[in-house]
């Protein structure tokens, strides 16, 4: 392949410590447990799974906000000495976030203008100016008017307000922007509107995109790879469309037989996922899956299943389904 | 008999800036071992109106109802020891976080066995063991041990198959379900939506779902009402609804759904916000969202057309030619 990839991730985890109390050891909890992928220019890949399953982990590591336990992380070629070390600043700035909760992620006490200006004053020379007329044009960008600039955040609804998250995040012109469920406190109608500024801002910036998301019906919109994870780990990696159209690991297939299509002639039967993901803290043995897996055998509880090309998609799976 | 029926459903808050008008006329009925739900967006009251049927907002709120009759009670005159008696035995709720609807300082078991204990005059071992069935029934592993966990030691499916069970501890009649699987994952989502349908289905209950997912009321319900800013402006059964919406606001919401959108093409978006207190438009209230809007919307607030089960609030609903596609 020609294509070069921007952002390069290999089998990068990250374990926390638990404190358990004065009498028991600590105890280790695999949040993000070996992730790999590549990220190209102007596309979108698409991290989904539940709850604890690791996305979040994994955005706060490739934001840089935490270091990884272990593993590799480039970004256009740079390898960043991640483990311990701290990051350059030039490379930060390439990767930006924009978070779930527009109520929770703006500062109540700043307009927008100070909100999309504190990072230009942080990392680069402009003047007061300046700085003034790139927030005024970000905020044109996303859709805003430029009255809105001395605006405080309560003032706006939670669509405006994720656009302002938007404009804060590219404000220093990243090269990739982290999606942690953008959309998903938005009504049905603002939805639609975030997930067309979001596409119109790809194509004039060439952004990449790491979106991360549970709602299906969102990720196949805008998805172009999908990464699917369960427990800490990629189990299916691959092309959106092959993914959605015939996938291969049975969690995937349960997760997109339980999300609920918009079709009332569509009800049909769905897979039934008996109990809930495993403990962090009492990881069970083999595919973290197979006590809930529907086509689990007697070696799935024996070893780990290792993410392996089946076709063009990745499938950490003993039995993948045909 | 409907299960529920409400006439002209109004609830206003009072507030520092004067009257808000939460919920405007809704009307609506419900039938034994039907599943209506009821969607729109936030703050489009469709919690209060269920809350006000409870009996459960705050003073200031303003209540007010042609009629409000539930199961041959009149839920307007009811005083609060009937209808302590009446919430939580033939009629229950089922509320949206789990995690903070349960109290923290006690068990799960003591919990429901409140419950019980109020609505029947079951002793102690009885309701014990009925509680321990009802964990069983709603599908929580090892009953016996879990009966003596405390909510911070459950999960949020966990919690809400808690919630749910303390809502049918009494075999209600009507079950209201505000958003109950809204916090929780895909896959615990439909064991929860199943369980209750479930469930729903073997007491044949009526069940009142709200929700904002258009999804889950594809797969769940039988007839569907979709409220905006305070006022029911359709209400159809569901397959009609999703193949024909009348009302502009229904087709623009569905067509807005991603799923429902080719790839290659933008989204449909509604273009502005739902309008809040201070900006209610005149006459209808989407007139400033919506495209087929002309003076009659801007001036006149349209009135409900009542047919029999469904009802469109529009001067123009739209209209469908026999041939679909067409």
């Amino acid at each position: 392949m020609s294509k070069q990839a921007i952002l390069r991730a290999r089998n990068l985890t990250r374990y926390y410590a638990v404190n358990r109390g004065a009498f028991k050891p600590n105890a280790t909890v695999k949040a993000l447990n070996g992730a790999s992928f590549d990220v190209f220019p102007g596309e979108t890949l698409a991290i989904v799974g539940e709850s604890g399953c690791g996305k979040s982990t994994l955005a706060r590591v490739l934001t840089m906000i935490e270091s990884p336990t272990s593993g590799t992380l480039e970004i256009e070629g740079n390898e960043i000495a991640l483990v311990g070390g701290k990051p350059p600043d030039e490379l930060r700035r390439h990767v930006q976030i924009v978070f779930q909760n527009p109520y929770g992620s703006l500062n109540p006490r700043k307009t927008v203008a100070t909100m999309l200006e504190e990072p230009l004053k942080l990392n680069t020379a402009l003047d007061i100016a300046q700085r003034r007329a790139a927030a005024e044009e970000m905020i044109a960008k996303v859709g805003l008017r430029p009255e809105h600039a001395d605006r405080y955040p309560h003032m706006f609804s939670g669509g405006q307000r994720q656009r302002i998250a938007i404009a804060r995040a590219l404000m220093l012109n990243p090269k990739i922007l982290i999606l942690d469920e953008p959309v998903s406190a938005l009504d049905l109608s603002i939805r639609a509107q975030i997930l067309n500024l979001l596409g119109d801002l790809q194509d004039e910036f060439g952004l990449a995109y790491i979106f991360i998301s549970h709602d299906l019906s969102v990720v196949r919109r805008i998805a172009d790879d999908i990464m699917v994870m369960y427990f800490g780990k990629p189990v299916e990696v691959g092309p959106a469309d092959r993914i959605f159209e015939k996938s291969r690991h049975p969690y995937t297939k349960a997760l997109f037989s339980a999300t609920p299509v918009a079709d009332p002639r569509r009800r049909r039967q769905r897979i039934r996922l008996v109990g809930e993901p495993p403990s962090p803290l009492s990881p069970p043995p083999g595919c973290a899956f197979a006590p809930r897996c529907p086509n689990a055998q007697a070696d799935c509880s024996n070893t780990e299943p290792p993410l392996e090309f089946r076709g063009p998609v990745e499938v950490a799976c003993f039995h993948p389904l045909d | 008999m409907s299960l529920l029926s409400i006439r002209n459903l109004s609830v206003r808050f009072k507030t520092a800036h004067g009257l808000f008008t939460a919920v405007e006329n809704v009307s609506l009925d419900v039938e034994h071992g039907e599943v209506l739900a009821i969607v729109g967006e936030s703050g489009s009251g469709k919690s209060v109106a269920m809350l006000a049927v409870m009996g459960l907002l705050p003073w200031t709120a303003e209540i007010t109802a042609d009629e409000l009759v539930f199961d041959g009670v009149d839920l307007n005159s009811l005083q609060p020891k009937a209808r302590r008696e009446l919430n939580g035995g033939s009629m229950s709720m089922i509320f949206q976080e789990p995690m903070t609807s349960l109290n923290p300082c006690f068990t799960v078991g003591a919990q429901i066995d409140e419950m019980i204990r109020f609505h029947t005059d079951e002793d102690k071992q009885q309701r014990k063991q009925h509680a321990l069935e009802l964990l069983e029934q709603v599908g929580i592993p090892d009953p016996q041990k879990r009966y003596h966990d405390y909510p911070h030691q459950m999960s949020g499916g966990m919690s809400q198959r808690v919630m749910i069970a303390m809502a049918i501890a009494c075999s209600p009649r009507l079950l209201i379900a505000d958003e109950p699987s809204t916090a929780l994952d895909v896959t615990i989502q439909a064991q929860i939506l199943e369980l209750l349908l479930d469930l729903q289905a073997t007491h044949d209950m009526g069940l009142i779902l709200i929700t904002h997912d258009m999804g889950v009321v594809a797969e769940t319900a039988h007839r569907v009402v979709v409220q905006y800013a305070g006022q029911q402006v359709e209400m159809q059964p569901v397959l009609e609804l999703f193949e024909h919406p009348r009302h502009p606001y229904t087709a623009a919401l569905l067509s807005a759904l991603p799923e429902r959108a080719r790839r290659d093409q933008r989204l449909p978006t509604i273009p502005g916000v739902v309008p809040g207190q201070f900006d209610r438009p005149q006459g209808c209230l989407f007139n400033p969202r919506c495209r087929f809007a002309d003076d009659r919307c801007r001036t006149t607030p349209p009135l409900a057309a009542a047919a029999d089960r469904a009802l469109t609030l529009c001067h123009y609903p739209l209209s469908y030619s026999p041939e679909p596609g067409a």
